[in-house]
């Protein structure tokens, strides 16, 4: 229901929020590099987090070159694929999907959408880049050490993450180890601005349920990764001290190559839980931005208000709240009490519930709405259907019964790039086509985004079902080269190849996407304030692109949600949050 | 407005929307500094209970050798407990608005915790020399690691003071300062209170 009925102004008091002492830079350094205008963070997180994602296709492509075309690839060794699956998938689930919809998303749209200058403690959040970028740095300098970047498997397991004959055992994996540690820190430090400012700093009249849901689901999964890191963060320092100082905690008692090892009595399954229990709120950390952004690019693109804006509100926090007692699903086949396993299974279909409510909710905003099949709607449609089926492959893989075979398999892998890996990455392009021109002012190209949109779509689809299919057949995961096995038929590899050429041509449209968005912020067509005609507050501000302080003079005062859209006997169908109820421009002969 | 009050509105609805226009913006009455540090502090409590679950979940393995704890432990908690008590005193001496008391109070508070980590310091030194490296046992190794991890906080902590302190010297307005000096405060007696957990487990057990 729309909120467009006049109210009285005299129900609005004074702000609360004390008008924030602004950073102002006083030269090009403080401008530019060591800024503290989270607008300028932002880009530098998302620059850097796009940088360490390019590197981590780059290395998906030669994982798939050598199983599309396995003794073709003669230039690398198995120790090198080892190493390139596990930068590929830390480097996109840490350093790139959290990074670039925390410190890249979260930066720019937090104040932006909720009527701030900046956040509440610019300094730290300046720190928090740096240490950012620091962490990454680490991390690629782990690729020219003695050994190589460790090749553990994204999960770094012990024992085998720090024994010797697994690839990158000893200046890999500990630089590896401080990278996380350090990322951690610097997360802490953005992650205390962003929840601080959505709760303290908001615009006058934004009350929590006025805020957008990308703000919803950037707050919550923040917390989760408040709540979560620290578990990432103690087993990296133990299997540090394991690892460099010869202390048992993860390790058990062991020969390795012929020789007995130190270590003593240590627990590997301690190691396991302690990684999940951060590992599986990690998916809600990317998912929850996700699903709050994809909710406000349908309801701007489909003209129509979110649909069940309070329960999507509620499915969020019940999300994250559940996310927290899932983590052992993942551990199945690891010999834990097969009890937990009944336990997890069942909190596993719990989260299902709200899960699913919130594509319920998409799909009706959509029904009967004036849909725009503009390129962020191809890409929210796209990121619908793709969350459903790689959602319907986890509540496959929640079920012990039927995880314990598919454990190691294909499918695994197909599952967890459909639902973390390509949903999130299609809302992140939506999300780029949408607010580039708030960033640059000017549009990207439409030709190159179609491209972009139908080859990366259908070329993501024809990677991973038939991924879907090899897990079925058996083919495991993390092998270099099948060789001589019985039970996988020879037009497995036939399909491999295909999946290869796939992967390659997806890849090209993504260069091309880079193309478009360098090409574009220079000399693309400039856009007008407001080219969706959004009513959230980050298009509402003074200057286009919004300026040093977001906001002008004054602040914005907000006299309603951000889902006013199609509103009837509204002359411009839609009412941006700030407009003053006796503002809002009515159709002639409405009689409002 | 309570959190949970205001998750149950609908401020969407025309007889609700002029109670949301009476938002003024802030979730709680507090300066957000101090909603930042109950953060931070909600995030180690987090990191500690993790690491007293892990150790719990360690101590039932068959190597678990219980730890001698040395004699400088004890002394090095009566030292944090000083700094607590000294930052506390600073702090009421603020309320109080006595810039001697904060004055004597903020540096005890900086010394005393220098003093601590000094003999954390040195605790880890007579392990060694007595031979017990960070891999002679598990329990020794804990000790290692918790005593590292909460040293760090607390030298975290120290810059949050450092720049108290020098607010301070420069003779910074006494109401200015509360908040520096409350915000201390309640940190380290936070630290002290994990220390004393943390403490109390390895001596139990």
């Amino acid at each position: 229901m729309a909120d467009v009925a006049p109210a009285d102004p005299a129900h609005i008091p004074a702000a609360e929020v004390e008008d924030v002492e602004l950073f102002h830079p006083q030269s090009w350094i403080t401008r530019w590099v060591f800024c503290q205008d989270a607008k300028v963070i932002a880009i530098q997180y998302s620059f850097t987090a796009i940088a360490i994602g390019i590197v981590a296709m780059v290395l998906s492509w030669m994982m798939r070159l050598q199983l599309g075309f396995p003794e073709t690839m003669s230039f690398f060794e198995p120790a090198a694929y080892y190493q390139f699956v596990t930068m590929h998938g830390m480097i996109m689930v840490i350093y790139l999907l959290t990074a670039l919809f925390l410190g890249g998303f979260g930066n720019y749209m937090i104040p932006l959408m909720i009527g701030a200058r900046d956040m509440v403690f610019p300094y730290v959040n300046m720190l928090s880049y740096w240490i950012y970028l620091g962490a990454v740095l680490i991390l690629v300098a782990s690729f020219f050490v003695p050994g190589g970047p460790t090749g553990a498997g994204w999960t770094l397991y012990p024992p085998q993450a720090i024994l010797p004959g697994t690839p990158g055992a000893g200046a890999g994996i500990v630089l590896m180890l401080v990278s996380l540690s350090l990322f951690i820190i610097g997360f802490t430090m953005g992650g205390l601005n962003y929840v601080v400012t959505v709760l303290q700093a908001r615009a006058r009249g934004m009350s929590l349920m006025r805020m957008p849901l990308t703000i919803w689901g950037i707050f919550v999964a923040t917390i989760l990764a408040l709540l979560a890191f620290p578990a990432l963060l103690v087993s990296a320092v133990m299997m540090t001290f394991d690892g460099v100082l010869g202390t048992s905690f993860f390790m058990p008692a062991m020969i390795s190559q012929g020789e007995m090892l130190d270590h003593d009595g240590g627990s590997p399954l301690l190691f396991q839980h302690l990684f999940w229990f951060f590992g599986h709120p990690e998916v809600y950390i990317v998912a929850l931005p996700a699903f709050g952004i994809v909710s406000d690019l349908i309801s701007v693109h489909a003209r129509r208000h979110i649909f069940g804006y309070r329960m999507m509100v509620w499915a969020i926090v019940a999300i994250g709240g559940l996310s927290f007692v899932v983590w052992a699903h993942h551990m199945y086949v690891s010999g834990m009490n097969p009890y937990f396993g009944f336990f997890f299974a069942t909190t596993t279909l719990i989260i299902a519930v709200p899960t699913a409510l919130k594509v319920y909710n998409w799909t009706l905003t959509l029904w009967k709405a004036n849909i725009q099949m503009t390129i962020p709607m191809l890409w929210s449609l796209a990121f619908i259907v793709t969350f459903l089926n790689g959602g319907i492959t986890g509540l496959f893989l929640g079920n012990v019964v039927v995880d314990v075979p598919l454990s190691d398999t294909m499918f695994v892998v197909a599952h967890f790039h459909m639902v973390m890996g390509v949903a999130p990455l299609m809302v992140v392009f939506g999300a780029i086509y949408h607010w580039f021109p708030l960033i640059t002012g000017r549009m990207l190209h439409h030709g190159m985004g179609v491209f972009h949109f139908w080859v990366t779509f259908i070329g993501a689809y024809a990677i991973f079902l038939p991924l879907h299919y090899l897990g079925f057949l058996g083919v495991p995961r993390r092998y270099f080269e099948m060789g001589e096995t019985t039970f996988i038929p020879d037009s497995v590899q036939t399909l491999n190849a295909f999946v290869t050429v796939m992967v390659l041509i997806v890849g090209f449209a993504q260069l091309v996407f880079f193309f478009n968005l360098f090409r574009s912020a220079s000399s693309g067509k400039v856009s007008e304030p407001n080219p969706w005609r959004a009513c959230s507050l980050e298009w509402q501000t003074p200057d286009f692109p919004p300026g040093h302080g977001n906001f002008g003079k004054d602040l914005p005062v907000v006299y309603r949600w951000a889902y006013d859209y199609g509103v009837p006997d509204v002359e411009d169908d839609f009412v941006p949050q700030h407009i003053h109820p006796d503002k809002v421009k009515m159709k002639s002969g409405s009689g409002a | 407005m309570s959190f949970t009050h205001e998750l149950a509105k609908k401020p969407w609805l025309a007889d609700q929307g002029p109670d949301a226009g009476d938002h003024g913006g802030k979730t709680f009455p507090l300066p957000s500094e101090k909603i930042g540090l109950r953060i931070f502090l909600a995030v180690v409590t987090v990191l500690f209970s993790l690491i007293i679950v892990v150790y719990s979940d360690r101590m039932v393995l068959s190597d678990w050798r219980p730890l001698q704890e040395p004699w400088l432990l004890w002394l090095n908690t009566g030292v944090l407990i000083g700094a607590s008590l000294a930052l506390q005193w600073a702090l009421v001496s603020a309320r109080r608005g006595q810039i001697d008391g904060v004055k004597t109070g903020l540096w005890a508070g900086g010394v005393c915790t220098f003093v601590f980590l000094v003999g954390q310091l040195w605790m880890v030194q007579q392990l060694a020399a007595a031979g017990y490296y960070v891999d002679t046992s598990p329990s020794v190794s804990f000790l290692y690691m918790i005593s590292g991890l909460h040293g760090l906080h607390l030298l975290g902590g120290l810059i949050a003071w450092g720049r108290t302190a020098v607010k301070m010297w420069r003779g910074q307005n006494l109401d200015e300062l509360y908040l520096s000096i409350e915000l201390c405060t309640t940190y380290w007696h936070y630290l002290l209170g994990i220390w004393l957990v943390l403490f109390g487990l390895m001596v139990s057990t």
